[in-house]
């Protein structure tokens, strides 16, 4: 039994013996069963020594065998289906504990003239209760085992469901867009021979930007005006980049400001607003920002123009909003914090952010 | 004298093109667009020996600008990081530029051109790209039409089914049908298969609109759209169409 529960595979759980309280609650009720075994033999008029060994060895035997089943449990448990194992042991363990028990009283007063022939006599309902107490037992480890197993399960369910979602969310929040970057080198690229102050400027831009991001990288959360200061000098970048054809309209309600919000969230959103806008049109387009708090929420809102008859064939909804989803899903179990609304001709993104310390 | 036409969506990248062309002095920039439409109205008047072409750009990207010119001209492209369009180039061995790039790559490129100019070649590659690799790297969500002597841009929802005629496919939509010099394979492979099913060695139909399908003669079925149409499904075609429909 013991080698096949480890080929199994089956975890080592902690006893129930190991446990102090139910420790000392098996002890006492063993110090009970053996009290009244002893008062039950006396009563039938044998003497204190004799009810008293009787009390003692029987139930010795069966704190034994019971501890046996247990910890057999322990190593191997049986699966649903299994149950009789259970039933069999529980039989096998009260034969041979009651015959041990006759075995070892038979040799001390084996020649006192009633013990003799009330031992054989009570052997059935000997049987029986032993039976029962090791069926107890069995059915008490079984439980035991089997929450323990299933509390072991869960743990190790969160643990790897927290440590992909550690990953995940920091791959979500280092997205820079190597189409960015590189079209930006080359801004600054043809700046360099025309315009030197303003390729000077435009390096510096985004040497900012690119070391924002590299610090944001290990913090979850940062207050909303500095995620502004970070936005602003992508925009900046953007407007070089994009010249004449980018205008932007950040309005900040005063009361937001101190709020918070996830790092790099509200970047790829207006990101997404300015390709969704740009690529969508021909003309120039305005990006408009705005914040507000509403019940305790952050809330952001980006709009871009769009082409209503062309922006359905791309697909309705713009372009990299999923990854934003899926980490406001991340961080609050919600998945109806991003909100998209196509209109005649603008499109808005809407974040909700709930803030933690209202 | 040599006719440059630069079309980016970035001034800036434009103005790095022209910046760099000012030492060839028999090449002359005639005109620089900023989105596709623009770019294909000044090849059409211009009739340029050269341009320098972006993938992203507004509204239709640099591929799906070349397959509306009848003879595209001599491209260079140019492009910051299209994974896709790359991979395209490199199979096609087609020159690009990665941005940015410098004045010694750039140079390099003229040269390449210049000799294919002589002998023509480089076109050629371009044709056949365009020809086998889809305009974009997901399923196509669009397709880019130009009917007389305007540009129609047909999101796919809006196709009913595609159908083989002789060097074209017909596109079939609820206001009539467009004429594309393409394959019924290239759209096979650049459509999403579970919109759209080949259902026969000339039909291709947008499963979406199917509402019954009836045997047909023997081994054969048709496959009956809202809007009337019957469209013949083969014995392969049929199986296709029973998988992506789950039956």
């Amino acid at each position: 039994m013991l080698i096949s529960g480890f080929v199994k595979g089956t975890v080592l759980h902690t006893s129930p013996f190991s446990v102090n309280k139910l420790r000392l609650a098996f002890i006492a009720f063993w110090f009970i069963w053996t009290a009244l075994q002893a008062v039950v033999v006396q009563r039938l008029g044998f003497d204190w020594s004799i009810s008293i060994a009787d009390g003692i060895t029987f139930n010795t035997i069966l704190a034994i065998a019971c501890f046996l089943v247990s910890n057999n449990l322990r190593y191997y448990l049986p699966q649903q289906d299994r149950y009789w194992y259970i039933l069999l042991w529980s039989i096998g363990f009260s034969a041979v504990s009651i015959f041990t028990g006759r075995w070892v009283l038979m040799r001390f007063f084996g020649d006192h003239p009633f013990y003799a022939t009330f031992l054989v006599d009570s052997l059935l309902i000997r049987s029986a209760v032993a039976f029962l107490m090791i069926g107890c037992m069995a059915t008490i480890s079984v439980l035991w085992y089997t929450v323990q197993e299933r509390q072991e399960n869960e743990q190790r369910k969160t643990d790897a469901e927290r440590l992909a979602r550690e990953a995940e969310l920091f791959n979500l929040r280092q997205q820079l867009q190597p189409h960015f970057l590189f079209n930006s080198l080359n801004s600054i690229n043809a700046l360099i021979g025309s315009r030197p102050d303003e390729a000077r400027l435009m390096i510096q831009q985004l040497a900012d930007f690119l070391r924002g991001t590299l610090k944001k990288d290990d913090q979850q959360w940062a207050s909303l005006s500095d995620e502004l200061k970070h936005l602003q000098l992508y925009l900046e970048i953007e407007k070089v980049r994009f010249g004449h054809r980018l205008l932007t309209e950040v309005t900040i309600a005063a009361d937001t400001e101190g709020l918070t919000i996830p790092s790099l969230l509200l970047q790829p959103i207006v990101e997404n607003a300015i390709k969704f806008g740009l690529y969508d049109m021909t003309d120039s387009i305005c990006i408009r920002i705005q914040t507000r708090k509403s019940v305790g929420q952050l809330v952001i809102e980006v709009q871009n123009p769009y082409d209503p008859a062309t922006a359905t064939a791309a697909g309705g909804t713009g372009f990299g909003l999923n990854s934003i989803q899926r980490r406001l899903y991340l961080l609050f179990g919600r998945n109806d914090l991003l909100l998209t609304k196509a209109g005649s001709n603008l499109f808005t993104t809407t974040i909700i952010i709930p803030q933690q310390n209202d | 004298m040599i006719k440059v036409v630069i079309i980016d969506d970035e001034p800036l990248a434009r103005s790095m093109v022209s910046e760099y062309l000012q030492q060839y002095q028999e090449v002359k920039v005639v005109q620089e667009c900023g989105d596709g439409f623009e770019g294909l109205k000044a090849i059409q008047q211009q009739q340029p020996d050269l341009i320098f072409l972006d993938i992203q750009m507004p509204k239709i990207n640099g591929f799906e600008m070349l397959e509306l010119l009848e003879q595209p001209p001599a491209v260079i492209f140019t492009t910051a990081f299209d994974a896709y369009a790359i991979k395209a180039f490199d199979i096609h061995a087609i020159d690009y530029l990665l941005k940015p790039f410098s004045k010694d790559r750039f140079d390099q490129a003229m040269q390449k051109w210049m000799e294919q100019y002589k002998t023509g070649t480089g076109q050629e590659q371009v044709k056949k790209m365009l020809e086998q690799v889809p305009t974009s790297p997901a399923y196509q969500h669009r397709i880019v039409v130009k009917v007389g002597g305007k540009i129609r841009i047909i999101p796919v929802h809006d196709i009913q089914y595609l159908e083989a005629a002789d060097d074209y496919v017909k596109i079939n939509t609820a206001e009539g049908y467009f004429l594309k010099t393409k394959t019924m394979n290239y759209f096979e492979q650049s459509m999403d298969p579970h919109q759209f099913v080949r259902t026969h060695r000339s039909f291709i139909v947008n499963v979406q609109l199917i509402t019954r399908i009836d045997p047909y003669e023997k081994d054969g079925h048709l496959a009956i759209l809202k809007t009337g149409g019957k469209i013949p499904v083969s014995k392969t075609g049929y199986a296709k169409l029973k998988q992506v429909l789950g039956l």
